[in-house]
C-alpha cells in the first residue's frame, strides 16, 4: 500500500468572475521514503495540489469537489478538522515557497519550532527548547543554540528556510511536502536547501512531494515526478523517464526551459504564450493555445486520454493532435517526437 | 530598554516645558486679568492684590517665580478663589475625573477589543455586521449627542439611572458609558483591521499546517501583530478621553477637573490654567510614552532606539 494514494483530486475556486478549476482530476500516488517531483509552470495548480491534501485552501472561494487522498489508509479528505489536525505538523508537515512571510514576525524562533511538538506530544518545555536547537544545527544552522531564541527578521531567506525545514521535521512526519522552497531563494543557496532536504529524509526516512517549476531540479532530487498543466496531469513517470524520455509537448517544451541546460549569457528561454487561464471552462487539450505541434485536434474536444506507456509511466495522450490514431502509432509517433527537436519555432513563424 | 525609556523622558520634559511656556504667554497676553470684577475696586487696593500675586513685576520675571514654582510642586493659589489653592482643587477633583477616564478606558478596550477580535474571527456572519454596524453608528455620534440620548432613555424614559451627579456606582454608568463607548467602537473597528490583516498573512498557513488550533493561531500568532493599530491609536484615545471628559463632566454634572478647567479659562484665573494645563500634558506625555513601550514589547522588529 503506497504512504500517499490521490485519485481524481479536483479543487476550484468559486469567485466572483466564475469557476477557477485549479486542480482538475489529479491522480498520483507515493511510497514510503520516496520522493514525487511536481513540475510545472507557475498557475498550473502545484500549490493547490498540495494545500488540498492537508485542506488548507481558503474555504471560500475553495473547494474540494471530487477525489480521494488516502494518507496511510484514511482519506484526508473526509477526515473530521480534528482528526485532520493530528495528522497536520505530526504525519504531514509542510513547507512554503516564501520563507520571509511563512514565519511569524512577532514570535520568537524557538516558540515556533517547538509548537508542533507541543501541539502533538507531552514534552515539557525544556526538552522541547533542546530538541528545536538540535534541529537547528542538523539544518546546518551555526550558534544553534545561541539564535534559536532570536526573531525572524534576523535570519536571512535562505536561513529561513532552513528554519522552515527545522521547523517541519521536528516532529520525524512520514511526508514532508515542500512547495517551491527555493524559488523565492538566491541561486547560490538553492542547492544547499535542497541538499539538506535530502540529507534530512536520508536521516528520517521522510517521504517527500517536491514541487518546482524547474525539471532540472527534479532530475537529481526525485524518484517520481509529476508534470502538471492547466491543473491536469500532462505526464507522469521516473525522474528518468520524465527527463530523458519525455513523451508530450508540455514536457518537452519545459525541459527546454531548463536554467541549467541553457547557454550562458542568452535571454532564458520560457514557453511562448501566456499560462491557461484557469477560470475558461476546461475543454479538449490545455496546452493547446501554446502547443507548437501541428494542430488539426478541435481545441473544444475530448480531453486528451491518460495512457500508460508502461514502468509507470503516464502521458495525456494527444498523439500530436491526431486523436482518432489508434495508440500504436501515436505512441511511435511520440518516440519520433524525442528523436526531433521541438519545433517550438513553429509557434513564433506563425 | 532603558536607553530609550530615558530619552523619552527627556523628551517629554522638554515638550512639557514649552507646553508651560507657551501656555503661560498665551495667558498673559489675553487682554484683562484675573482680578478684574464687576465691582470698581480702589486702584491702590488692585494694586495691593496684584502685588500680592506678583503681578507687579515685569511677565518675564513673573515667568520664572513661577517656572520655578512649578517645578517645585507649588502651584500657587487660585487667584479667583481666594481661599483655596491650585493643588487643593486638583487634590479635590482628579481623582473623580481620573476614575471616569479609567471607567471609560476599561469600557472602551474591554468592549472594543473582544468585540474586534470575534468580527475579524467570524467575518463576514452576523457576529461581525452587527457590532461592526453599532460601531459605525458609535463613530458617527458625537458625545455631546450621545449623552443627553442616553440620559433620555436610560435616565427619564426609563427611570433606571441618575442622569447627574456623582455619589455612587450607579451615578458612574451613564457618564462612563458615554464617554467609553465612542471609544469602544474605534477599538473595535481598529482590532478588526488589524487582526484580518494578521489572519490573512502566510505564517497564519504556516501554524494550520503544524496542526495548531484555531483559537490558538487567533490568540498566539495573530493577537500580537493584531492589536498594533489599537494601540497606536491608544495613544490619541487617552487625550480624546481626557478632553472629551469635560463635555462628559458638564452634561452629567460630575465634580471631576473638566469644570474647573472651563471655568478657570472663563474666569482669567490663571494660576489654575496653568496647573491644570501642565497636568493634562504630563499626563498625556506619560501616557504616550507607555503607548510606545507597549508598541516595541509587542513587535519585536521594532529596535528601542
Ligand atoms: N485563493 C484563490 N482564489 C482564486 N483562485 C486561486 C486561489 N488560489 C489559487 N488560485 C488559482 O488556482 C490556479 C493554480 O494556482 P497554484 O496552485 O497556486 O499554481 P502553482 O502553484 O502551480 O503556481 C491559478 O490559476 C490561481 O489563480
Ligand atoms: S493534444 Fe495537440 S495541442 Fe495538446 S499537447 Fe497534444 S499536440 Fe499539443
Ligand atoms: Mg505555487
Amino acid at each position: 500500500m503506497p504512504l500517499l494514494d490521490v485519485n481524481d483530486l479536483t479543487t476550484h475556486f468559486h469567485t466572483r468572475d466564475g469557476v477557477v478549476r485549479a486542480v482538475d482530476g489529479v491522480s498520483f500516488h507515493l511510497d514510503r521514503g520516496e520522493t514525487l517531483g511536481i513540475v510545472g509552470e507557475s498557475g498550473s495548480g502545484k500549490s493547490v495540489t498540495c494545500y488540498s491534501l492537508l485542506r488548507l485552501i481558503p474555504e471560500p472561494p475553495g473547494r474540494i469537489e471530487r477525489g480521494t487522498a488516502m494518507f496511510d489508509g484514511q482519506d484526508l479528505l473526509q477526515m473530521s478538522p480534528a482528526e485532520l489536525r493530528r495528522i497536520r505538523g505530526r504525519r504531514i508537515s509542510m513547507i512554503f515557497q516564501d520563507p520571509m512571510t511563512s514565519l511569524n514576525p512577532f514570535l520568537r524562533i524557538s516558540t515556533q519550532l517547538i509548537e508542533a511538538l507541543q501541539t502533538h506530544q507531552d514534552i515539557s518545555n525544556k526538552d522541547a527548547l533542546k530538541k528545536a536547537t538540535a534541529a537547528l544545527e542538523e539544518v546546518g544552522i551555526p550558534e544553534a543554540s545561541k539564535r534559536v531564541t532570536g526573531y525572524p527578521h534576523e535570519f536571512s531567506g535562505g536561513m529561513r528556510q532552513r528554519v522552515m525545514i527545522a521547523m517541519a521535521l521536528i516532529t520525524e512526519p512520514d511526508l514532508l511536502i515542500a512547495d517551491e522552497p527555493t524559488t523565492a531563494l538566491d541561486v547560490t543557496v538553492q542547492a544547499q536547501i535542497l541538499d539538506i532536504i535530502k540529507q534530512r529524509q536520508n536521516d528520517l526516512g521522510t517521504a517527500v512531494i517536491l514541487v518546482t517549476h524547474d525539471l532540472g531540479v527534479v532530475a537529481g532530487t526525485c524518484d517520481r515526478v509529476l508534470v502538471m498543466y492547466g491543473g491536469q496531469e500532462m505526464e507522469s513517470g521516473t525522474a528518468e523517464q520524465i527527463f530523458y524520455a519525455p513523451r508530450h509537448p508540455y514536457t518537452r517544451a519545459l525541459q527546454k526551459t531548463i536554467p541549467s541546460l541553457q547557454t550562458k549569457g542568452q535571454e532564458l528561454y520560457t514557453i511562448p504564450g501566456l499560462p491557461p487561464d484557469a477560470s475558461k471552462p476546461a475543454t479538449g487539450c490545455a496546452f493547446f493555445p501554446r502547443c507548437p505541434y501541428p494542430k488539426n485536434r478541435d481545441p473544444m474536444g475530448e480531453r486528451p486520454d491518460l495512457v500508460d506507456l508502461g514502468e509507470g509511466h503516464c502521458w495525456a495522450a494527444c498523439g500530436y493532435c491526431d486523436s482518432s490514431a489508434p495508440i500504436e502509432s501515436v505512441l511511435a509517433k511520440a518516440d519520433e517526437a524525442i528523436v526531433d527537436p521541438l519545433p517550438v519555432e513553429v509557434e513564433t513563424a506563425r | 530598554m532603558l536607553k530609550f525609556v530615558i530619552a523619552r523622558l527627556l523628551q517629554g520634559i522638554l515638550v512639557l516645558l514649552a507646553i508651560y511656556a507657551v501656555t503661560f504667554f498665551l495667558v498673559a497676553a489675553t487682554p484683562g486679568s484675573p482680578f478684574s470684577t464687576e465691582r470698581a475696586i480702589a486702584p491702590e487696593i488692585l494694586a495691593q492684590i496684584e502685588a500680592f500675586y506678583g503681578y507687579d513685576k515685569p511677565t518675564s520675571e513673573r515667568f520664572f517665580t513661577s517656572l520655578t514654582n512649578v517645578l517645585q510642586g507649588e502651584f500657587g493659589p487660585s487667584a479667583v478663589y481666594a481661599n483655596r489653592t491650585v493643588t487643593q482643587i486638583i487634590a479635590e477633583s482628579f481623582p473623580v475625573s481620573l476614575l471616569l477616564g479609567s471607567l471609560a478606558l476599561l469600557v472602551a478596550l474591554g468592549i472594543g477589543i473582544p468585540a474586534g477580535i470575534l468580527a475579524a474571527v467570524k467575518r463576514n456572519t452576523w457576529l461581525d455586521y452587527i457590532p461592526m454596524s453599532v460601531s459605525m453608528a458609535g463613530i458617527c455620534l458625537p458625545t455631546f449627542v450621545m449623552g443627553p440620548l442616553l440620559a433620555l432613555l436610560f435616565g427619564l424614559i426609563l427611570n433606571w439611572l441618575p442622569v447627574g451627579g456623582w455619589f455612587g456606582p450607579e451615578f458612574w454608568i451613564l457618564p462612563t458609558a458615554t464617554l467609553g463607548l465612542y471609544y469602544a467602537a474605534y477599538f473595535a473597528r481598529l482590532t478588526r483591521g488589524g487582526m484580518l490583516e494578521m489572519l490573512n498573512q502566510d505564517f497564519v498557513r504556516t501554524a494550520r499546517a503544524k496542526g495548531v488550533p484555531e483559537t490558538t493561531i487567533v490568540l498566539k500568532h495573530c493577537l500580537k501583530g493584531g492589536l498594533i493599530p489599537a494601540i497606536t491609536f491608544l495613544g490619541p484615545a487617552l487625550a480624546g478621553i481626557i478632553s472629551g471628559s469635560f463635555v462628559v463632566e458638564t452634561i452629567f454634572q460630575v465634580p471631576g477637573l473638566g469644570q474647573w478647567f472651563v471655568r478657570a479659562a472663563l474666569n482669567r484665573d490663571d494660576f489654575l490654567v496653568l496647573g491644570l494645563t501642565v497636568l493634562f500634558a504630563t499626563l498625556i506625555v506619560i501616557m504616550n510614552l507607555l503607548v510606545d513601550i507597549a508598541q516595541v514589547a509587542l513587535n519585536p522588529r521594532l529596535k528601542y532606539d
